[in-house]
């Protein structure tokens, strides 16, 4: 392409209203750079920019903060990076219902801000640190309280999306219960970009819980878990109970039947505390796990919010005092919410799913690799993050990739690849089998036939 | 109020054709083409849409559903997945030219896995199937449609569907883990919620039997709680009530269940169960709470304080199960019930904001004042979700078109609301009319792409949610008008 239909092309981007610049270095989307950039204001911009792309051919990839930019695999192409900044506006916050409408490029610590003045809060735990509305939805990011929220997909009631031919679309709207027509949202989750934009999102809000309150607890190291059977599964960690009635002899918050080390051999490992815990009427909003190395011990930190937080924090301490030292805090642990990676170019971040009662030997599994990786996230829920120093090599990730995979398959559990080098990257498959992936490509094939919205980043043909 | 596809079945030879075929793939007796018998399958919940199928099914396996599609696409027949029938949207309106997909055979709880908080059932299994079989191990499946002891968990996917508890536990789509499907073109697959990429999962929930057939169904089962409190609060008026639903909300309670009625639904539910509420009620409310017992105790007094300052005359509290019954026996009875005291009514299912009820709650009186046909309010006031019942005599001329009126102006005030034509009950045949009201062209188009991709032959469930389905042309991507850079003279070529 010569540089007169380069300015051409400019002057067609220039057209739509919206901010556009040549691209830089700082724009590099997973080593690829793009020429333009475009800053719209609002979602008509972005559906003329969309358009004049479509009639180019241009390849597009949408950008919020630029925090995951980098997550994913490389665009196969990518002319135009199209940053959502000016799409800042909170459009509404009824906060009677409990409901906000917001454009895209919110940042997370924005909304809290405008939310906070009402007492209120999008449950999805986004560190600070300039990620948008936009960019959780599209990395379909969620954090500790998924255990009681559930992800953003649960969170997200409307959504406005602009496709690759310009098309502007929305679905669900601003109340909460509604099922009219397709939710084209819950598509969008997990899009990271290749079905279109989102320009504006509807989310369901919850009060702010006034008091919080973790109780942590230290266990040691894998080489002394109990695992009780070789069924990859454990026992129940609760005995049965009526359908309403408290569990009996339990503490003052009710625990139902603590898992005691009289029914064990040793003591007990971080997943059937996590179900213990999870399975608690104390209710814990979160319970999350940090494992700094796989020679050490585990910390496991249970969040306990709303009315009595306090007195349900401390009601767990059987269960707690069964598996190591443990306190309750009104402070989170310093690691809570936080990816384990470092968050820049370069890091190695994978997601460990399994059943959250195999937890264990997923961890194992991790272990027995013998690399320093750091595992932390969503222990009752089973949803972990991996980081992998950056320094290792393309057989040893190779290696553990295909070793965690080959020991968690038959536990019904599955390792993706969030972010790698691409050297990296390219020797392993960064989803491993999955089944939907064939309508997920007849899904791409019709909102993007073009090929040309952040075409290749999330799997062969998405 | 006519009949949708015309009454009388008639089956041409192609159908016969296709009865043979499906009869060497399914077991003996599962394929249906007596004309009395295939005449009990015609309508679902919503009995003013009525079609003889021209064959029903009754498959055993997700094999079998596939084998059975597939022979509907060699055909090029529809196909029309059907639960327990009880959906009030017409949404198993039978096809008289095609395949009637029962899953009556499929009610099989094939695993519990309490570890793992989770169970896999076919999708025959009735909604209250899957609590009955945990529950004496202290768990639930939280999703409690008021018709869960009939409808099944493949018709709850297909719907979405809610219940009094969704205010606080959210609805089918929050509680499903993984489903299996047999997809448009007859193959089984499996979405799952830890697959990553786009949420088919999620999208496929809701989809009204339009994206394919639910063989298995993964649901995520909870803990019960430790105590639950049910609160009755006598109002004189709507207006106090819905005060107290806005401060309760406000003052960050998230009740399990908030439910409002007002004198006229309280007047049929009287009549039908004799449930004793307080008399003189202008509007009840029904407050659940449940949780930690620390946490209800602390939230059960704020409750009834907040009710008290808001006007009511009279609040009972539910000390034991048998009094929690009690409480709800009114508000479950209240679809029912309404026979009572009308002839003929129809059920209504919209939602606007929460905060928007008074308003629209007067709207619709001035409605049924101005057409002469009264309107029993029974609702989720939680979140906003109305199922007015607008009563008519069948009998007089002309009553059953004002009742339309009406209850179709109460979709319009929904949507001028902000809200929604459906909360729970889905579009279905009902409703496809009214999606243009909620969404333009572009949404539908977009929603379309989503059904192509999934049905590109259009034979699963067809005529359902979408006015007027256009058809997936075979090659998507034809651009739209002139190049803008040829139209405005800046390049000839590129
Ligand atoms: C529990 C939790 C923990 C987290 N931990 C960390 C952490 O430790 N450090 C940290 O820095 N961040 C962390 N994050 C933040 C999060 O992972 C990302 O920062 C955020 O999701 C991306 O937002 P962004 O605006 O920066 O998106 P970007 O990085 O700009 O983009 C990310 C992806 O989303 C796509 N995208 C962006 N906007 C849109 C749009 N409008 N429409 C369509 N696609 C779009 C992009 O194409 C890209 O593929 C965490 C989030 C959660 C919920
Ligand atoms: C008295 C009464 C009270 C009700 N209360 C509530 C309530 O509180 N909340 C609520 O949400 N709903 C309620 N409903 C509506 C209804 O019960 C629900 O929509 C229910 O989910 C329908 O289930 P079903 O098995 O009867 O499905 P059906 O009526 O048989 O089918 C409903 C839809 O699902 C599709 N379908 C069924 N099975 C499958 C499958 N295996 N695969 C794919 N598609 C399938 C059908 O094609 C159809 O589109 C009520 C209905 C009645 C009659």
């Amino acid at each position: 392409m010569g540089a007169p239909y380069g300015s051409a092309a400019v002057a067609a981007l220039r057209g739509t209203g919206a901010e556009i610049r040549d691209a830089g270095p700082g724009d590099t989307v997973a080593g690829v750079v793009p020429r333009w950039v475009a800053l719209p204001g609002s979602t008509e911009e972005v559906a003329a920019l969309m358009r004049v792309c479509a009639s180019l051919d241009l390849a597009a990839v949408p950008t919020g903060g630029g925090t995951r930019l980098h997550w994913g695999r490389p665009p196969e192409r990518c002319d135009l990076l199209v940053g959502t900044r000016h799409l800042d506006g909170i459009l509404e916050h009824a906060s009677g219902d409990l409901v906000v409408r917001t454009q895209a490029g919110v940042t997370a610590e924005a909304l809290a801000g405008a939310l906070a003045a009402a007492g209120q809060e999008l449950a999805l735990d986004v560190p600070a640190g300039g990620s948008t509305v936009g960019g959780v939805l599209a990395t379909a990011a969620a954090g500790p309280r998924r255990l009681r929220y559930g992800t953003a997909r649960d969170l997200l009631i409307g959504i406005t999306v602009v496709l690759a031919d310009g098309t502007v679309a929305r679905s669900g709207g601003k109340v909460v219960k509604n099922v009219a027509g397709y939710d084209l949202g819950k598509l969008f989750t997990g899009s990271y970009g290749t079905l279109g934009i989102i320009t504006e999102a509807a989310f369901r809000l919850h009060p702010v819980s006034p008091v919080r309150r973790w109780t942590t607890v230290r266990l040691p190291g894998p080489d002394s878990w109990t695992v009780p059977d070789g069924s990859g599964r454990l026992e129940a960690p609760i005995g049965p109970i009526g359908p309403t009635g408290p569990a009996g002899p339990a503490g003052p918050a009710g625990m139902g039947d603590p898992v005691g080390p009289a029914d064990t051999a040793g003591p007990i490992g971080p997943a059937a505390l996590a179900s213990a815990l999870a399975a608690a009427q104390a209710e814990p909003s979160a319970v999350e796990l940090d494992w700094a190395a796989p020679s050490g011990g585990v910390t496991v930190s249970a969040l306990f919010e709303g009315a009595a937080a306090d007195a349900r924090a401390q009601a767990v301490q059987g269960l707690a005092g069964a598996c190591g030292p443990w306190e309750v805090a009104g402070e989170a642990p310093a690691w809570w919410g936080e990816t384990p990676g470092n968050g820049v170019p370069g890091e190695i971040l994978l997601e460990l799913r399994v059943p959250p009662a195999s937890a264990d030997r997923a961890l194992r599994a991790v272990a027995a690799r013998g690399l320093p990786a750091r595992v932390r996230g969503s222990l009752a829920s089973a949803v972990l993050h991996v980081a992998l120093p950056a320094e290792t090599g393309g057989p040893e990730f190779a290696a553990f990739v295909s070793g965690v995979r080959d020991d968690v398959r038959p536990l019904g559990g599955r390792l993706t690849v969030l972010a790698a080098p691409p050297e990296l990257a390219r020797r392993v498959d960064p989803w491993g089998p999955v089944g939907a992936l064939p309508l997920m490509r007849r899904v791409k094939e019709r909102f993007d036939p073009g090929r040309r919205m952040s075409p290749g980043r999330l799997a062969e043909g998405l | 109020m006519t009949d949708t596809t015309g009454a009388t079945p008639v089956r041409g030879p192609a159908l016969d054709r296709i009865a043979r075929r499906l009869a060497a793939v399914l077991p003996p007796g599962a394929v249906i083409t007596d004309p009395v018998r295939l005449r009990t399958y015609e309508c679902d919940g919503l009995t003013h849409h009525r079609a003889v199928p021209g064959v029903v099914v009754l498959p055993e396996t997700a094999g079998q559903i596939a084998a059975v599609v597939r022979i509907c696409n060699e055909y090029g027949v529809p196909f029309v997945a059907r639960g327990a029938g009880t959906g009030l949207s017409g949404g198993a309106l039978p096809r008289t030219d095609g395949v009637l997909v029962v899953t009556s055979r499929m009610r099989r709880v094939l695993e519990v896995d309490l570890p793992n908080r989770r169970a896999v059932v076919e999708p025959g299994v009735t909604n209250l199937a899957i609590t009955e079989a945990v529950r004496p191990h202290g768990y639930y499946y939280a999703p409690d449609p008021s018709s869960q002891q009939v409808c099944t968990i493949g018709g709850n996917v297909a719907e979405n569907s809610g219940g009094a508890h969704c205010l606080k536990y959210g609805f089918t789509v929050n509680h499903v883990l993984a489903l299996e499907i047999v997809t448009p073109d007859g193959d089984i697959v499996t979405l799952d919620a830890d697959d990553p990429g786009y949420d088919l999962l999620g999208a496929f929930v809701g989809s009204e039997g339009t994206l394919g057939i639910t063989t298995k169904v993964t649901v995520r089962l909870l803990r019960a709680p430790e105590a639950v409190t049910t609160l009755l609060a006598a109002f004189g008026s709507i207006e106090q009530g819905g005060r107290a639903v806005s401060a309760i909300i406000g003052g960050g309670i998230v009740p399990a269940a908030i439910e409002m009625m007002d004198a006229l639904a309280i007047e049929a539910a009287e009549a039908a169960v004799a449930c004793a509420y307080p008399a003189g009620a202008g509007a009840v409310l029904i407050v659940e709470l449940d949780g930690p017992a620390a946490e209800t105790a602390l939230q059960s007094a704020e409750v009834e304080r907040v009710c008290l300052e808001s006007g009511a005359f009279e609040l009972r509290t539910a000390a034991d199960p048998a009094e929690r019954a009690a409480i709800w026996k009114g508000r479950r009875s209240a679809f029912a019930a309404v026979g009572r005291i009308s002839p003929a009514y129809i059920v209504q299912d919209g939602v606007v904001p929460r905060t928007a009820l008074p308003g629209v709650l007067a709207s619709i009186d001035r409605l049924s004042a101005e057409h002469g046909i009264r309107v029993a309010n029974v609702f989720h006031a939680g979140d906003g979700n109305l199922h007015p019942l607008v009563l008519f005599d069948d009998a007089e001329p002309g009553a059953a078109e004002r009742a339309e009126a009406v209850s179709g102006r109460i979709l319009d005030l929904c949507v001028e609301h902000g809200g929604s034509i459906t909360g729970e009950h889905g579009v279905g045949v009902d409703k496809a009319r009214y999606m243009p009201k909620m969404f333009t062209d572009d949404d539908l188009d977009t929603m379309q792409l989503v059904r192509c991709a999934f049905d590109s032959r259009g034979l699963s469930n067809p005529g359902k949610v979408f006015p007027t389905p256009r058809l997936c042309g075979e090659v998507p991507g034809v651009r739209r008008g002139a190049h803008p850079l040829v139209e405005s003279g800046r390049a000839e070529q590129f």
